[in-house]
Parts: C-alpha cells; structure tokens; sequence
C-alpha cells in the first residue's frame, strides 16, 4: 500500500506542477500573478476537447492544438490587458485584479459556447489498461504526467540557464528599464514568455482532464488555489521551486490521507506549507526578492 | 424566454381588446416563480429541472384544466450558490410578485433561500432539495423530492441482499451540506442494519485525485463502497476506484442517480446503486407519456430531476386549482399553502401525496415527499430495475 500511496503522491504532485510551472514564469518575468491561469487551464482542456470531438484529431495534435489556443488567449491577455496596464504604471495590484475579471470572463464564454455540464475525453483516446509493477496499478496517463512535468521543468531550467534568451529574460526579470537599456525587446519578450506560460496552462488542463475525467468550465478554480499556494511555497517565479512545491503539496496531501485520515488532508497539507513559509518567508528557492528567475 | 411570453401574452390581450371580446381579457395571468441554478457547476441538474417544468407548463396551459387562467414561468439562475439564491428569491417574490416559487437547485441554497420565502408568507416548493432539516424552517416549505432518509436505507438493504455485501468502506464529500447529509443518512442505515464499516474517507469539491483514499479503503478489503458524492467528483471516483483494481459494487446517493454516468465514467459506471422515486425503466403509463412527450421537445432523455420538476409543476397546478384566486396576491399565496398539503398526484414519479414533517423542536413545520424509491443497478447504459 505505501509504494502505491507513495506512487499517487507523485503524480498528484506531477499535476501540481504541471499547473504551477506556468503560472511561476509569468510571475517571474513579468511580476504580474496571474489569476486568469486557471481559465486558461481551462480553454486548453476545452480546446482539445473540441479538436478530439469535432476534428478527429489524434492526442498529441489535440495537446499541441490546446497549447496553441491557450498560448494565444494568453498572448491577447498580455496585450489587451496587461500592456496597457503596464504603459500606465499601474500599481502592483491593478494587473491582478483585472486578471480575475478575464477569468470570470472566461469561464462564461466556455459555459455560453460548451453548457455548464460535465464532459469528458472519449475513453478511447488513451491505453485503459493498468500497468502492475512491483504492486503498483499505475496507468499509462499518470507515468505521462510525471514524466511530461519532469521535462518541461528541465526544458524551461535550460532555456533559462543556458540561452541567449534565457539571459534576456533574466534581465528582465531583474529590471525591465535596465534590459530595455542594454538593448532587450522587452514587450517582445513579454508576449513570448505570455504565450509560453499559457501553453503550458492549456497542456495542464489537457492532461489533467484527462486524469479527472470531468471537464467543466469552473474546473481551474480548485486547482488554481492549489496553484498559488504552490508558487508561493517555491518561491514565486522560481521554476525549480513550483517543481518541487508542487510535489511536496502532492507528497502531503495523499501521506495525510495515508497516515492521519482524509478529514485532515488539507489541514495538513496548508499546515505544512504555513510552517515551511514561517521558516522561510520567501519560499524554499526564492532567494532574494529581486532575482526571480 | 419569459420576456418574450410576456410580450407574446402582451400582444395577444391587446389583439383581444381591440377586436372588442374585453370579457376573454379577464384571463389572468398566474406568474410562478422558478428560481434553479442555470449555470455553475449545478446547472445539469437546474437544467433538468427547468426543461421538466416547461414541459408541464406547456401541458397544464394546453388542457385548459385553470380555465382561462394561464401559467406563466419567472425564471432566474441562482447559479447554484447561496447569495445568488437569496437574491432570486427576493427578486421573485417581492419584485415579479410570483405567486410561489420553485427551487432552489441544491440543499446547501434551500438552507439559505427558504426562509426568505417562508418569512414572506410565500410557498416555496423543492424538487431537487434532498437533505434533511429543509422543511422544517417553516410551514410554508414543500418538496417532492423524496428526501435521502427514506431513500438511502432501502437502497443499502437492497444491495446489500442482491450482493451478498458483509462490510463496506465510506467515501463522502465533506464540504457541502448535500454530500455530508447523505453520509449521515448512510451511516444511520448502515448501523441500523449492522453493516460494519472498514474505513471512512472524504474528500473535497473539486478534487481531481481520489487515488490516496481509494488505495486506502482498498487495503480494508471492502465489499462495497458507500458513496455519498456529486457526479462531477463521484464520476471520476468510479473510473480511479477501477483503475485501482477496486471493482466492487458501489452504492451511490441522489447525486450519482443520473445518466451522465454512463458517458463520464465509460467503460467504468458497471455496479453503482442507486435509489430514487424516478427510473426511465418504470414502464407506467404516466411515466412512459412523461418520457416520450419530453424526448420530442428537448431532443434529449429525461433523468430524474426533470421527472420531479415535472411531476411538481403538475402538483402545484392541482393546487391552484382547488383555490379562488382573487387577486390579493398575500391572501392568494396563503391559499394556494393551505391547499397544497391535500393534493395527491400520479405522475412520472408514481403516486405521490405530502407528508407533514416537523421542526427542530418537534412541532409541525413544513411537508416531505411520502414515496417508495425505485432501486437500480447500473448494467452497460442502463440502469437495471432491482425488486
């Protein structure tokens, strides 16, 4: 029982992670958080929905497809919404409030063009079949999530480590006037990073609804309260941080479950998180407030 | 819709004053509040149980069984949330000035909205509000809705009989009134019919995970699991218990009763148990005209909350017509209180008549549904009638 627990805990962590991987790049290059991410979360889930149902399309084209459409709404969030914003100096929380709007905003048109029910993928679009191994039942969906987590976190790690643009969005991060200086396209670069992060977005709500088996327009509401608290536990904007935050909440919430009862999953989960935040006020990697990336 | 009703009704009493027949314009005009959640996460079953009430009101306007009189529906979507309930009760009953209102979807928003309706003097009638203490904020608080008390035992003992079940895991959600009072009723039933419980677990709206509480009860070795949940998280419970190799019977409430599961759970809805006063396998002769007349106008197969919604509207129609209305729209709303009780009514749901409930002290409050569930078990996509 405690190597299947212990195997839920990874990918409910990998799930986490999915989800808070974007979330942290945007707030670590642009400072803004997010909150429209979980409705982005949600037209990625829809979008390739709509791909499988009406178009035929195979999962991997429908995950590209949902990437491809969350990453625009999420390009046309940062340029109808926060650029403006931006150009006007707004104050730290006006972005953020206006995020949740767009939310809302969102969530309504999927509701007003997919109805409120619950939908699902078509089953047969995945393996149904579960593996044993080592007395684990693990399916193929689940070995994916924590396998595609893995490699996103490493992806954008190196992107950010080693590349040119990696440097750029550093430098951004650090000071936006400063890079603008040296020459960086920094709105260029801000409409990049907001396409990516809510890629990113769009394939977290790909696979996890997938994983749930229930679609519907309110469904990146939980999973953004779980978001925040992760980000913030890593470090906002750190991308090692959301990796490990995510796993750490995935850890205590199912050894909660396993251990104490599921009564006290969340009390245990957020009790943690408060007591690790107590010792370190800026998250397990955020290390400094200026240097966010 | 209401607004082009009204306008159509408009036009037709200005139509009949013109060519002169003033006495036909006497046609009152009944408004009938409906107040369900319309979008949300509850809006399949407000969906359900609106479309129910048209078709009724469709019917009862049809028959010329009110005279002249004509129903007329005031629909707002409270969104399946508290506050917004509140605030279309409010609106309904003293803004549209309805003569009684219908809803609200969920138990959590009856336990809000109804005593807005029952301090106003106004009817209030539930066809979706299943858990307990709901009629017993006041005498003016009706439900057709059978409540999980009466259900939930005879669908445990059921199950129980047909699959030789010793023990069983709990799994319940903890966060919302609805789920928490079927646990409840599920734990009264299981004590009293001295089933032992291997484990309890809960979860929380909104969860997509149930494999860390599934792997736990599946290490009690259970013979079934008791699921007290919605479909929105009870659907992909079902899908993650299989996945774990847990392929006992599941014995599910009110909220699991619903065709849907048959497309969310594929390949995984086998086995799960429910009980309720409505099955599209019920070959009565009300429910087969209910099933098929719905088909035709909503392109769709009816489910339960549609059925009461239906059956409800019928009852309330029974109801105004036993009364004068006069026009005093207090002393009208107090009649129409005083005149639903003696209603009895065979529909879709089967027979039907008010049972008095009490209040938290003990006295006299408002009425329940006096009805025998109908037990099924769900077989490919069908929901199997079991004696």
């Amino acid at each position: 029982m405690l190597a299947q627990q212990l195997f839920n805990a990874l990918s409910l962590g990998g799930v986490y992670a999915l989800f808070a991987l974007g979330f942290t790049l945007v707030f670590g290059v642009l400072g803004v958080v997010n909150l429209s991410h979980g409705a982005v979360f949600m037209v990625g889930a829809y979008a390739a929905l709509t791909a499988v149902n009406l178009l035929h399309w195979p999962l991997w084209l429908s995950l590209a497809f949902a990437a491809g459409v969350s990453g625009l709404v999420g390009l046309l969030v940062d340029v109808l919404v926060l650029r403006p914003l931006r150009a006007r100096n707004a104050p730290h929380l006006i972005p953020m409030i206006a995020t949740i709007g767009l939310g809302i905003a969102l969530n309504s048109l999927a509701q007003g063009l997919f109805g409120a029910e619950n939908r699902r993928f078509p089953p047969e679009l995945l393996p149904q079949g579960t593996l044993h191994f080592a007395g684990l039942d693990a399916t193929a969906l689940e070995l994916g999530i924590i396998l595609l987590s893995l490699v996103l976190m490493t992806v954008l790690l190196l992107t950010l480590g080693k590349t040119q643009l990696g440097r750029a969005l550093r430098a951004i991060a650090e000071s936006p006037k400063a890079a603008l200086l040296l020459g960086i396209n920094v709105e260029g670069l801000f409409m990049l990073t907001s396409f990516a992060a809510a890629a990113l977005g769009g394939v977290a709500g790909v696979l996890i609804g997938l994983y749930s088996n229930a679609l519907f327009p309110l469904m990146g509401q939980p999973v953004l309260h779980k978001g925040i608290a992760v980000i913030i536990l890593g470090g906002m904007g750190d991308i090692r941080g959301a990796m490990l935050a995510g796993l750490f909440l995935g850890f205590a919430e199912v050894l909660s479950v396993a251990y104490i009862g599921s009564t006290m999953r969340d009390a245990v989960g957020f009790g943690l998180l408060f007591a690790v935040l107590l010792m370190r006020p800026k998250g397990l990697f955020g290390s400094t407030q200026e240097r966010k990336v | 819709m209401s607004s082009f009703t009204t306008r159509r009704i408009a036009l037709t009493t200005l139509l009949i004053g013109a060519v002169g027949l003033s006495a036909a314009a006497q046609a009152a005009e009944i408004k009938i509040g409906v107040a369900e959640a319309l979008t949300g996460p509850a809006a399949q079953y407000g969906n359900s149980i609106r479309n129910g009430f048209k078709l009724a009101v469709e019917q009862i306007n049809a028959s010329g069984m009110l005279g002249a009189d004509k129903i007329t529906l005031v629909i707002e979507d409270e969104q399946g949330k508290k506050e917004e309930a509140i605030n279309a009760f409010k609106k309904l009953i003293f803004q549209d000035k309805v003569l009684m209102v219908f809803g609200p979807t969920l138990s959590n928003s009856a336990q809000a909205a109804d005593p807005i309706a029952q301090a106003a003097k106004v009817v209030v009638f539930g066809t979706s509000n299943t858990a307990d203490g709901i009629t017993s904020i006041g005498d003016f608080v009706f439900r057709n809705s059978v409540t999980e008390a009466d259900v939930l035992p005879v669908t445990i003992a059921t199950a129980v009989k047909n699959a030789k079940i010793k023990k069983v895991a709990v799994l319940y959600g903890n966060d919302d009134v609805f789920t928490k009072s079927g646990y409840d009723n599920f734990v009264k039933a299981l004590e009293a019919q001295k089933i032992p419980v291997t484990t309890t677990e809960t979860f929380a709206k909104g969860d997509v995970d149930f494999k860390a509480q599934l792997t736990k009860i599946k290490a009690t070795n259970p013979d079934a699991i008791v699921l007290s949940a919605l479909i929105a998280e009870g659907a992909p419970i079902m899908v993650q218990a299989r996945q774990l190799g847990l392929k006992v019977p599941v014995i599910g409430g009110n909220g699991m009763n619903s065709v849907k599961i048959f497309d969310m759970a594929k390949g995984a809805s086998d086995d799960l148990w429910v009980g309720s006063p409505w099955s599209s396998q019920n070959r009565a002769k009300a429910n087969n005209s209910f099933i098929i007349d719905f088909t035709q106008q909503f392109k769709g197969v009816p489910d339960q909350f549609a059925a009461q919604a239906f059956d409800a509207m019928h009852i309330a129609a029974s109801a105004i017509k036993k009364i004068k209305l006069t026009g005093n729209l207090a002393a009208d709303r107090a009649a129409l209180r005083d005149a639903l009780p003696t209603v009895k009514w065979t529909g879709a749901t089967g027979d039907f008549a008010f049972r008095r409930a009490t209040d938290k002290a003990g006295k006299p409050a408002g009425y329940d549904a006096q009805q025998l569930p109908i037990i099924s078990v769900t077989r490919g996509v069908q929901f199997e009638i079991v004696k």
